[in-house]
């Protein structure tokens, strides 16, 4: 699906339908801990269905660390501390009665590095349907999901070979079918694209402008040339050096364009004009 | 440069592009580098001595017979030493079924569950200082808590004593090759909603598999050969398998017939260290092969 002219992505977004502002998932970060380190400070981003929201900044600056404590995966770090609420259908995700494990079968994620578990490519994909206990067509959801990760037509063939056969691309490919095939209402992607070559890169974002028909996506990215082709609301996140650590903070959030063509910040100006990185 | 840089005449000497192997450096790697090939076949010549010497002296009397007869008395010819192996299967069995499932939950949690907590770094230091018990300790401590107790030397105190000395070495070796699974993977079951027992059960320990294999099969050829604990727990017999009573085992038998004055015994000795070595290396093949299913 290689095309000569760069694509607009949000154009085509934007020609397909008004996007609804209905805000599916809030996260209020007041404080982010691990352990005496304030990580990240009050960092409000609502998350709005069927959009795909952008999280850009520096390094060091928190967007991969506001983005995990979404579905609580920082849990697993030691001396992780989070202060605030992220609600989600009507529940702070934080709050003491609920799950956590529940949480993650509720939002799915995409990690940086391709992480396919060492099993058949088939398997991979029917594991979030084995957990949730799914009774119904498995070979039929698989396909779903192969298809709807732009896979299908590479792996039909093969779907006995080990995921880690496949290569950076595909791997990556079949993490996010593995991730949709339970339908998620949310979809995390932290940095998807950093460990993938060009073409790779291309075709992972043009499944994303796909996907957002069905779900919500929230992607960090250190590419802010990717923000503009693919996300309609961007966060923009610094790094706050005035107390002696580092401590990061949402500056701005709004839509893409109008971020990246009038920002209200001189920060957000000097970052998207290439000042600091 | 002009001329007053030049009086000192230190420019950099790039080596010729030809071979130089007199030259005093390429000789010195070359003679290093041949005396560490020359270690490496050194270290299998006792491993290859031993074997070809177990070959020659007890292949003489290896037959079915051996199998299935019990060890001859004083003057008999002939005999065999089935008891001794079925006595040596059942103990390490035993010390198998015990130290398995003890050591991997034990690595489980040493591992994923509480690797930093109170009660891992004490059990760590105490596995690490258990391999390097001498065995002959753990028969005392089999001879005091099962002998005493059960009033009888026996099989299940013999298995007991094993089970001591394989515990550490499948706790350690467990625990090591569930941590070598790499973190992305763990990572991704977690993130698709995995409790803690899902996720180990699901993804981390089939992939952990051949190196807990390599650890339980590591620790079995360890308490195979094992003569000392056996002496306080097991003693010997020379009848067919009874699980209250004293047990015959490869390794006492070995023991007691190499010292012996007669040529019958000696010779069964030979051919009994011989099986030993043979079930430890079926073992180890087993186990290779086992371990190397789960490849990409």
């Amino acid at each position: 699906m290689l095309t000569q002219t760069t694509p607009k992505f949000t154009d085509t977004a934007i020609s397909a339908g008004p996007l609804s502002d209905e805000v599916i998932l809030d996260c209020h970060a007041e404080s982010i801990f691990y352990g005496d380190f304030l990580a990240v400070r009050d960092s409000h981003v609502p998350i709005k269905k069927n959009q795909i929201t952008g999280f850009i900044g520096p390094s060091g600056c928190g967007k991969s660390t506001v983005l995990k404590s979404i579905n609580r995966m920082n849990d697993l770090i030691r001396g992780f501390r989070f202060n605030g609420k992220v609600h989600f259908h009507g529940m702070d995700v934080y709050d003491k009665k609920v799950d956590p494990v529940a949480v993650r079968r509720n939002i799915g994620m995409v990690f940086q590095q391709p992480n396919p578990f060492s099993m058949s490519i088939y398997e991979n994909v029917a594991f979030g349907l084995r957990l949730n206990r799914f009774n119904g067509d498995m070979h039929e959801k698989v396909e779903q999901a192969l298809r709807g990760a732009a896979l299908w037509d590479e792996v039909k063939s093969k779907l006995k070979n080990n995921g880690l056969s496949l290569s950076g691309g595909q791997q990556q490919r079949l993490c996010i079918a593995r991730a949709i095939a339970t339908e998620p209402q949310v979809l995390l992607m932290d940095e998807p694209c950093s460990a993938l070559d060009p073409i790779a890169t291309r075709q992972i974002e043009e499944l994303m402008v796909e996907l957002k028909q069905k779900f919500t996506l929230a992607i960090v990215t250190h590419n802010m040339q990717q923000a503009q082709r693919v996300a309609d609301q961007t966060a923009f996140f610094a790094v706050d050096i005035s107390q002696g650590g580092r401590t990061g903070y949402l500056v701005e959030m709004g839509p893409t364009t109008k971020l990246f063509e009038s920002p209200r910040e001189k920060l957000t100006r000097e970052y998207l004009q290439g000042e600091f990185s | 440069m002009n001329g007053e840089n030049t009086t000192s005449a230190e420019s950099i000497k790039l080596p010729k592009l030809e071979r130089q192997p007199m030259e005093p450096r390429a000789l010195k790697s070359i003679v290093l580098s041949a005396i560490t090939v020359t270690s490496a076949v050194i270290a299998c010549i006792p491993l290859f001595s031993v074997l070809i010497m177990l070959l020659y002296r007890g292949g003489k009397r290896i037959s079915l017979e051996v199998f299935y007869s019990l060890p001859p008395t004083a003057f008999e010819m002939g005999g065999g030493f089935g008891n001794a192996i079925l006595g040596t299967l059942f103990m390490v069995g035993v010390a198998g079924l015990l130290a398995v499932p003890f050591g991997v939950l034990a690595a489980i949690y040493l591992a994923e569950l509480g690797p930093y907590s109170k009660i891992a770094q004490i059990a760590r230091f105490c596995a690490k200082t258990m391999t390097g018990l001498p065995s002959i300790l753990a028969g005392v401590f089999a001879y005091a808590a099962v002998v005493l107790t059960m009033g009888t030397y026996s099989a299940w105190a013999g298995g007991i004593a094993l089970s001591l000395l394989m515990i550490p070495i499948v706790m350690l070796t467990a625990e090591e090759a569930i941590k070598m699974v790499p973190r992305p993977m763990r990572e991704a079951a977690f993130g698709m909603g995995c409790t803690p027992t899902q996720s180990m059960c699901k993804v981390i320990l089939p992939v952990a598999m051949p190196g807990i294999m390599t650890g339980v099969v590591l620790a079995v050829a360890r308490a195979a050969g094992e003569t000392a604990p056996l002496l306080f727990t097991a003693l010997f017999s020379d009848y067919w398998l009874r699980t209250d009573e004293p047990t015959a085992s490869l390794a006492v038998l070995i023991y007691n017939y190499s010292g012996m004055p007669f040529e019958n015994q000696i010779e069964l000795a030979w051919t009994a260290s011989l099986v030993l070595v043979l079930m430890v290396f079926v073992l180890n093949i087993i186990s290779r092969t086992l371990g190397r299913q789960k490849r990409i």
